[in-house]
């Protein structure tokens, strides 16, 4: 089985967000960039695949060349090996496209995509790509078998959760659940040594069109100080939940 | 030009959701001079859709589509899409609607903007807020397809009735192969669910155990709440995933979210940002929570809940 798996390079969940240029442009100053939380569940799934069933496991990237070091860290993790196409990534669909080119040429048989990244959290790109590659698609997945070319698949719903089957080739977005966080893997010293000599396969972006463009960002309203009640007055939280909340 | 909703429903009923969206959709159409075309499957009481701006209802029936399949869903709403000639597609953000709507976007080689919290600030360009960076900020984002598609953040429009009519036609989409076929669902069917609730109830790694989250069902009960958790405890199993709230759970955008000994670290808070109030409790006045709050108790969740609970029942009493 030939799996791919979708890495999306994002600020790490404590960064402060701050924009520049007029408030057009996220501030990657003093921002530690990680892999998605989303996509390293996925990742730590293909590497199950690939130990217990036999897989192979490349990992991609649309963007820059400041997203090396994460796609570098997950080769470290143990994929085998890396693609960037080297544009930045600035709508959803174009992001897709540029993925359904490398499915597409590559012939894998599993897209292993996050349910969403962290920064623009679209929660569209997996959706997208399935629909360009003409794949099964399985948004919100917690859980996945592959037996032959045949899936099975957990996704989870509002409320609660519906098992699905399906065959392969497909395209999951995944999330915590496809593996338990205590199996995620840091990588190691070897791992590291181990991914300087691995292929980072740089690929020129096709002509696509953008769809949507982010002009302006802003930040929320600085809040009011927190209005506390006394424990032994409880009336009065009912009351200001009421009369002042207006939620009640 | 046309405005299309998908209306989503359940056992024949309308969720909260898809009257939102009509309202939604109403409003732009109102910019626009045009008008809103409701799509719904296997759906009754049709015509409360009226209520809420849609003038006219494509009604899909068809027990093929008794469970939710996005690729089938996508196609039967771009094909309303065509036969309506739609400029603007407005969907919900619950599960099913994120799931249909990229598929439908590729379909109708649409933009397609997710979590929107508001009308257009402009249609020409088509212009959009929503929220980014996991709620911790808001981008504007243009739309420069002739087809987009709106993914609206549920309670942030909030229902508008206009008092309106709807005509109703039936609709019989061509259903494409599925592809992934629904072996079980999983669901507690009695429960309001984290993403419709206008009211969520959180309880965290406070309660110290399971068999403490009575009183918090209870407090839900009263409010008609959902019930949610922070991530330690749905990794302790205390209570299921589908309940966990926060960056790598579930986002919650209600109009009250109480949490209950929950600290608010970044990750939790940026699950539930988009709630509109905000009530904390918490043993230790330096819980970070306090600072995300509106109103706050510094106390023991085991005394103040079953106050609160008790309070709350004779509030509702006296208001009934
Ligand atoms: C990549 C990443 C993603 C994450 N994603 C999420 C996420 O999606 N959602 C999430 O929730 N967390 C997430 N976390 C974890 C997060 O950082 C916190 O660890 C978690 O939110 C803490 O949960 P808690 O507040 O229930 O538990 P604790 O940190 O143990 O806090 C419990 C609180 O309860 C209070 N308390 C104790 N006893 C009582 C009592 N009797 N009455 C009242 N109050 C009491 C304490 O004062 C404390 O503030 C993530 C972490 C990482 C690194």
């Amino acid at each position: 089985m030939k799996i791919l798996v979708c890495i999306s390079h994002v600020p790490d969940t404590t960064s402060k967000i701050n924009f520049t240029e007029g408030d057009t442009k996220f501030d990657i100053n003093g921002v530690q960039f990680v892999i998605n939380p989303n996509d390293e569940f996925g990742l730590t799934r293909a590497m199950w695949f690939k130990e217990k069933q036999g897989a192979s496991v490349d990992v991609v990237n649309v963007g820059g060349v400041e997203t090396e070091p994460t796609l570098r860290k997950a080769l470290a993790i143990g994929a085998d090996a890396a693609i960037r196409v080297n544009t930045q990534a600035t709508d959803g669909f174009s992001v897709a496209k540029e993925l359904a080119k490398v499915v597409s040429e590559g012939g894998y048989d599993l897209v292993i995509a996050g349910r969403e990244s962290i920064d623009y959290n679209g929660g569209m790109v997996p959706g997208m790509l399935a629909g360009l590659t003409n794949s099964n698609f399985v948004a919100n997945c917690i859980g996945l078998e592959v037996d032959g070319t045949n899936a099975k698949a957990v996704r989870e719903i509002d409320g609660g959760k519906e098992t699905v089957s399906t065959a392969l080739p497909l395209v999951i977005g995944g999330q915590k659940g496809l593996v338990e966080e205590s199996d995620l893997r840091i990588p190691n010293m070897r791992g590291i040594m181990m991914a300087r000599k691995k292929p980072l396969t740089v690929l020129e972006p096709a002509e696509t069109g953008v769809k949507t463009k982010a002009i302006s960002f802003e930040k929320p309203a600085p809040k009011g100080a927190v209005k506390l009640v006394d424990a032994d007055n409880i009336d009065e939280l009912v009351s200001l939940l009421h009369n002042e909340a207006k939620v009640i | 030009m046309s405005i299309i909703v998908y209306t989503e429903s359940e056992n024949g009923k309308f969720k909260k959701a898809a009257l939102e969206v009509v309202s939604y959709a109403k409003s732009i159409a109102d910019q626009m001079g045009s008008s809103v075309t409701a799509v719904v499957v296997n759906a009754d009481d049709l015509e409360s859709l009226g209520n809420y701006g849609a003038s006219k209802v494509l009604s899909i029936k068809n027990d093929a589509l008794n469970t939710f399949n996005a690729k089938t869903y996508a196609s039967a709403i771009e094909q309303a899409a065509k036969q309506e000639a739609a400029n603007v597609i407005v969907v919900s953000t619950s599960a099913d609607s994120k799931y249909l709507a990229p598929l439908l976007a590729v379909g109708l080689e649409a933009g397609y903007v997710s979590n929107v919290i508001e009308a257009p600030s402009s249609l020409s360009p088509f212009t959009v807020k929503h929220t980014a960076f996991t709620n911790k900020a808001f981008a504007n984002t243009e739309i420069s397809t002739d087809i987009k598609i709106v993914g609206l953040s549920n309670n942030s429009f909030g229902l508008v009735e206009s008092g309106g009519n709807a005509s109703i036609e039936d609709f019989s989409p061509s259903l494409p192969e599925s592809g992934v076929n629904v072996e079980s669902v999983d669901k507690a069917t009695d429960k309001v669910s984290i993403a419709d609730a206008e009211t969520v109830v959180s309880g965290g790694r406070g309660l110290k155990g399971p068999e403490n989250w009575g009183m918090i069902e209870e407090l839900a009960e009263v409010l008609g709440a959902a019930t949610a958790c922070s991530k330690p405890v749905s990794d302790l199993g205390w209570r299921p995933h589908s309940e966990h709230v926060g960056q790598t759970g579930k986002p919650v955008a209600s109009n009250l979210y109480i949490a209950i000994g929950i600290s608010g670290a970044i990750q939790h808070l940026a699950g539930i940002n988009s709630s509109k109030v905000k009530v904390v409790i918490n043993t230790d006045a330096e819980a970070p929570f306090f600072k995300a709050a509106d109103y706050g108790v510094v106390g023991d969740a085991f005394e103040v809940v079953p106050k609160l609970i008790e309070k709350l029942k004779a509030f509702k009493a006296a208001n009934a």
